[in-house]
């Protein structure tokens, strides 16, 4: 189902934690809210979902004004950061709580809800805990119990928030995948919120950057890497490396030497010079926009990243710089560097 | 001393550095920068207090709550019992007696139920919700706690007495609020407010809004997730609170005392016909009365711990 939310404003207090949002979700994405905590992109999920209420603005949901009713009537599955198993019933029973709580008018027989919990579990994988207790599952489990539930209930839509957050690393990552291909399997308009970049860009099809309230930008997963649209999400979404610079014309000057790159139309004045890692190419001395010195070199894999002391007016600038193993770098040497990929934005304030 | 190397042995990792400077048993070299930077040569535990100090802490504890606690309760089986059960069966069932015992318990029932409904809607509200003057009534909350009995007694007397605010309507439309038994319902209720309210709020605030919202997000209605979700998870600090709440109930003798009259036979819960019975020198059944207390109190302490243990464990159900 689509879903719409249009001019959504919501404050907590003083605390605009949602500013004019807009977004439009198409029936069977994948989606995903990125941003730091304090972004809204928890609340602006639990608005959709019908568990807060937005001080103004629209949500429909397949083209119906979702406002008009309440989360019980929305029909939409929400799974919680820290699961919201209930605790005192078994696994079989919290995921047969959606179908119990039906109306007595469309509540199903107990055999049909039996082979509906029994379907569920056997989705998640988990046939074999029905008859344990949350408190006796491992995390992950517990958030595959928590999906399964969510899903008894038919959502018309599916929010996450956080799914991932309150597990270790390598279940982490199982699970990512597996909610991708559960996704392709199933296929039901799903949101999920996030902090993690690499669990956006991994399993979402879209990815939301949120920042301050605000939507900063949305985009395929490789757009929001390759080509941010903010400074925010440049410097958000992967390892960027920042030097303040001074934009005149077309020239672009660092601490008051001018480098070798274009401006591509940024405002003169104050601004921010954004390179990847690994978009920064080291040549040797006296061929490149900067010259540092390496202080220390550390390799891994098919890189070797490289700490650079930029000396300057303003003390000593320290970049890290990630470079192929084509040519082994030493402590100590003199290099110049040069961007291959870069951003400029506009300082704000 | 045996106490103290039941301690110390229960401290294993000491035992194996602390001797390794003096015993000729080489550290193990990783180790040996530990035992140069603090030579361990205390020849007792410096953890806990010397052997004769706990001795005389423990005693101390142990004499006060005996004094205190363990000979007033021997003490009123021994009276109750001093001329036999044959007596001590005969007090119990005088009508006086039986009329107290039957009056406790209607009164009892009666606060525990209205405070069940109060406590929770009082701790549903300060626990989920968020509001103005919420500081406040949690304070409210309390002032049973922080008023003497007989004020609380008083109070009601003030309302509904003769000279009271109300009480001229009240005698106008031949209502009997004092001296009767809603007076003492009332002075009940208000005394043993706090109990329900005060077991269940901290626990729910604990367990937060989650499962509710789970539960709404999957269409349950608002009855519907507080019989299957709050209800349950609430279901031991409930039965806490319930049984702090009775135990006072039955025991209350302040306020009761102020609102109750002292109607023999009508309005004499059993602490005020034990004071009764003792003032007019029938030991033997004030104090069988009073055994009925004394084994209440016991009674609710044991279930007490139980209870705090089944809170404790709240999070593993076991099969139920």
């Amino acid at each position: 189902m689509a879903i719409e939310v249009r001019n959504i404003v919501k404050t907590f207090g003083s605390f605009a934690a949602l500013n004019n949002v807009d977004l439009k979700v198409a029936d069977g994405e994948l989606l995903a809210l990125l941003g730091p905590s304090g972004s809204g992109k928890t609340t602006l999920l639990r608005i959709i979902a019908g568990l807060d209420w937005p001080d103004s603005g629209e949500v429909t949901i397949d083209g119906e004004n979702a406002l008009t009713r309440g989360a019980s009537e929305r029909q939409v599955g929400f799974v919680f950061q820290h699961y919201a198993l209930f605790r005192h019933m078994t696994v079989f029973e919290n995921v047969a709580f959606g179908l119990r709580v039906q109306p007595r008018a469309i509540r199903k027989d107990e055999a049909t809800i039996r082979a509906r919990v029994k379907e569920l579990l056997d989705l998640v994988q988990l046939d074999w805990l029905a008859n344990r207790y949350p408190s006796q599952l491992s995390g992950g489990q517990r958030q595959r119990i928590a999906l399964a539930r969510a899903l008894a209930i038919e959502p018309r839509i599916l929010l996450l928030d956080e799914p991932f957050g309150a597990l270790d690393a390598k279940v982490r990552k199982e699970l990512r995948q597996w909610l991708r291909s559960l996704h392709n399997e199933i296929h039901v308009t799903s949101i999920f919120v996030t902090h993690d970049q690499e669990e956006a860009l991994e399993v979402a099809n879209r990815v939301v950057v949120m920042d301050k309230g605000r939507i900063e930008q949305i985009g395929s997963p490789g757009d929001v890497y390759d080509n941010p649209a903010t400074a925010f999400v440049h410097g958000f979404i992967g390892e960027s490396i920042v030097l303040p610079v001074d934009v005149s014309g077309e020239a672009v000057r660092l601490d008051g030497r001018p480098l070798n790159i274009a401006a591509h139309g940024v405002a003169s004045g104050a601004a921010k010079l954004f390179v990847r890692r690994h978009d920064m190419a080291i040549g040797p001395a006296g061929t490149g926009a900067l010259e540092g010195a390496i202080s220390h070199v550390r390799s891994f894999g098919p890189i070797q990243r490289a700490e650079v002391t930029l000396a300057g007016s303003e003390g000593k600038t320290v970049i890290e710089i990630d470079a192929p193993r084509d040519r082994e770098l030493q402590a100590g040497e003199i290099v110049s560097l040069q961007p291959r990929r870069y951003r400029i934005f506009a300082a704000q304030g | 001393m045996s106490m103290q190397s039941g301690l110390v042995s229960s401290t294993p990792q000491l035992r194996t550095y602390a001797p390794a400077t003096d015993v000729s048993v080489a550290a193990p070299a990783p180790r040996l920068e530990i035992a140069h930077a603090q030579p361990v040569t205390a020849p007792r535990d410096l953890r806990t207090e010397p052997g004769p100090v706990r001795f005389v802490i423990i005693a101390l504890a142990l004499t006060f709550l005996s004094v205190f606690v363990v000979l007033p309760l021997v003490v009123v089986f021994a009276s109750a019992f001093s001329k036999g059960i044959g007596a001590y069966l005969a007090a119990l069932a005088e009508p006086e007696a039986l009329a107290a015992i039957q009056l406790t318990l209607l009164v009892a029932a009666i606060s525990v139920t209205l405070n069940l409904v109060f406590g929770i809607i009082a701790a549903w509200a300060i626990s989920k919700f968020e509001f103005t003057g919420k500081t406040f009534l949690i304070t409210l909350i309390d002032l049973p706690f922080s008023v003497s009995p007989v004020i609380s007694g008083l109070v009601f007397v003030l309302l509904f007495g003769a000279q009271g605010y109300l009480g001229p309507w009240l005698q106008a439309h031949n209502v009997h609020i004092l001296f009767a038994v809603p007076g003492i319902a009332l002075a009940t209720v208000f005394v043993t407010f706090p109990f329900v309210a005060r077991a269940l709020i901290p626990l729910m605030q604990e367990q937060g809004t989650q499962e509710e919202e789970a539960a709404i997000s999957l269409g349950a209605s608002g009855l519907q997730t507080f019989f299957r979700v709050t209800l349950p998870n609430i279901k031991w600090g409930l039965l806490y609170g319930v049984l702090l709440c009775n135990a006072r109930a039955m025991g209350e003798f302040g306020a009761v005392s102020v609102v109750s009259g002292h109607i023999r036979g009508e309005t004499n819960t059993m602490p005020l016909l034990v004071e009764i019975l003792y003032n007019e020198y029938q030991f033997v059944s004030s104090f069988a009365i009073a055994s009925l207390l004394a084994m209440l109190a016991l009674i609710t302490l044991v279930v007490k711990t139980i209870l705090e243990r089944r809170l404790d464990q709240a999070e593993v159900p076991d099969g139920d």
